[in-house]
């Protein structure tokens, strides 16, 4: 992607509720951008560092009721209270990256699933501060000095904002030194060890990172619904996400947003084509279509074709896997 | 100096390493050579913190090694290379020896996401870097291509451009010749007494007697976890206990 190519997509992210008539298709834009941040984040682990999160709901959920809890208890405003949801994520994340250390691979992904089970059982049974079941209603919208996020277009920019903060933080980490080290312990971590790339700090560090944009997606979605349930941490949530990182391509910058806007627009326009059952079916084919076809993600794939017949494309980022 | 003192490593009954004791001159090229089995693959990875040894103690400098992680060993300046051909396969020639130069590098998290002109300045010594050691090893018009997609030789000399970037003071070469051809063989020994001359010290595996005989300054032979001789390699071609090791009893007993 040329530099001009990104001005033009900043553009059309900008001015998109111009476009966008109906408050419903802002909806799904605005939910797009949510399950974007959460996209990087899980990218950040599973397409750099190589390590599958299953789990990755419960630092989503970790976010969104810290930021409700806070917020509704203890009458904290919007942005405090973001910072909290963030930084409780963040440790959770720690505390799984330590973790991650000792276990790689298929007992990562089942330590990552235990916890998302553990957190969710104590969302659900820790009734006097959660409201279990019956969740937490009437969390406030965001807002800023005079200016209310209460509106659908507002919401938008702040959602695009942190979209926008996520694919930063990815970014510069990516082409740096730090996402060289993430890049070597996915393809050879024996070898990245022994010129003093040092594990331990890498996996806990890309870890807390990931888990920081999970919990920042977390408190938009509360504040966003203006509800939080035990649903946030459904297993559904993190496989949208494995589905949306995969697809779109692990490992590469752009590959969770294209993943994320095609897979809530997607869903979203089949709805209205198409009866309920078609639509799964529909969804399903085209699944299995993209994994078979284009089993690096949509990202890699268009990267090659845009090169056409010059000789092997540069990918957009020295460390990215294409 | 870099120096292994009654070195043992068992693996539950079997004993890969009795008591290994030897020192590196600082500045010298020592191979390690014995039959198969006899440790030394072994004696590398305790040596660099990829195995805990049973006992024993390795120092560098005075300082013990023994415990440490393998990134922190590296730290201190002993760098290995691997028996099987190890590289970032996916990964271009010039990103795998970026990822070699990471201790070159000093940007830390915050530093990375705010961005700035000495990040840009720093990125870019590292790239210097990284084209000068390529050019080193002679990979200068494979910059570009994946790891993956070079000839074995080639990603051998990945490999060894890889821990030279980490800028080693000892270099452990874990038979850097295996599976080459003769040519390339010269061209490995060749980069091997370059790099001495830069004042590194290499310590080296090896099986092609040719090559052991024709670069180290001392040799030092392994044989059923034990040293049974150490010298320079004239002595060794004479000891009597290393052609019996490699010939067999009766051949060294007359």
């Amino acid at each position: 992607m040329t530099r001009a190519d990104g001005w033009l997509l900043a553009a059309g992210a900008l001015t998109l509720p111009l476009w966008l008539q109906s408050p419903y298709h802002l909806h799904v834009a605005i939910m797009a951008g949510i399950f974007g941040v959460l996209a990087m984040s899980l990218n950040l682990l599973l397409g750099y560092t190589g390590q599958l999160s299953l789990g990755h709901a419960a630092f989503f959920g970790i976010g969104a009721y810290t930021s409700a809890l806070l917020t509704l208890k203890l009458d904290w405003s919007f942005w405090p209270a973001l910072a909290v949801a963030v930084a409780l994520a963040a440790l959770a994340g720690f505390f799984i990256g330590r973790l991650a250390l000792k276990l790689r691979g298929a007992y990562f992904v089942l330590v990552t699933i235990s916890f998302a089970g553990v957190i969710s059982l104590v969302s659900i049974n820790w009734i006097e501060l959660t409201n279990g079941p019956l969740g937490l209603p009437g969390v406030p919208a965001p807002a800023l000095g005079p200016w209310s996020f209460r509106t659908k277009t507002a919401y938008y920019y702040l959602v695009l904002a942190a979209c926008g903060l996520s694919y930063l933080v990815c970014r510069r980490l990516v082409m740096s030194r730090i996402g060289r080290a993430l890049v070597a312990l996915r393809e050879n971590e024996p070898l990245a060890e022994s010129v003093g790339v040092d594990v331990t700090h890498y996996l806990v560090l890309a870890a807390v990172v990931s888990a920081a944009m999970a919990g920042l997606g977390g408190s938009l979605y509360a504040h966003y619904t203006r509800f939080v349930s035990p649903e946030v941490f459904l297993f559904t949530y993190t496989v949208t996400m494995v589905i949306m990182v995969v697809a779109g391509g692990k490992g590469t910058l752009a590959g969770p947003v294209v993943g994320a806007t095609l897979f809530t627009v997607l869903p979203e326009a089949l709805r209205a084509a198409a009866s309920w059952q078609w639509q799964m079916l529909a969804y399903g084919v085209l699944l299995v279509l993209l994994v078979f076809f284009l089993p690096r993600g949509i990202v890699p794939w268009l990267a090659r074709v845009m090169a056409g017949s010059q000789a092997p494309a540069e990918p957009d980022s020295p460390t990215i896997r294409r | 100096m870099l120096a292994v003192r009654d070195l043992a490593v068992r693996f539950g009954g079997v004993t890969a390493l009795e008591s290994v004791s030897f020192e590196v001159r600082p500045g010298s090229i020592t191979s390690v050579i014995g039959p198969n089995g006899a440790g030394k693959t072994t004696a590398f990875n305790a040596i660099t913190g990829y195995l805990r040894p049973t006992g024993g103690l390795v120092t560098y400098d005075g300082a013990p090694l023994t415990g440490l992680r393998p990134s922190a060993i590296a730290r201190r300046g002993i760098v290995r290379t691997f028996q099987k051909t190890s590289v970032f396969p996916a990964l271009s020639v010039e990103d795998n020896v970026l990822i070699g130069l990471h201790l070159r590098g000093t940007a830390g998290f915050f530093a990375v996401l705010a961005g700035g002109r000495r990040l840009t300045a720093e990125e870019r010594a590292l790239s210097s870097q990284a084209r000068a050691v390529i050019d080193f090893v002679g990979l200068g018009h494979r910059r570009r291509e994946a790891a993956s997609a070079l000839a074995y030789g080639e990603q051998r000399l990945v490999e060894l451009a890889v821990a030279l970037a980490a800028k080693p003071r000892v270099l452990l070469l874990d038979e850097p010749g295996a599976g080459m051809t003769g040519s390339e063989k010269a061209v490995v020994s060749g980069l091997i007494r370059r790099v001495r001359e830069q004042g590194l010290t290499v310590l080296l595996v090896e099986h092609d007697m040719r090559m052991v005989m024709g670069i180290s300054d001392t040799v030092i032979v392994l044989n059923g976890g034990r040293v049974i001789a150490e010298g320079s390699p004239a002595a060794i071609q004479a000891h009597p206990e290393v052609i019996r090791a490699y010939l067999g009893a009766s051949a060294g007993s007359t």
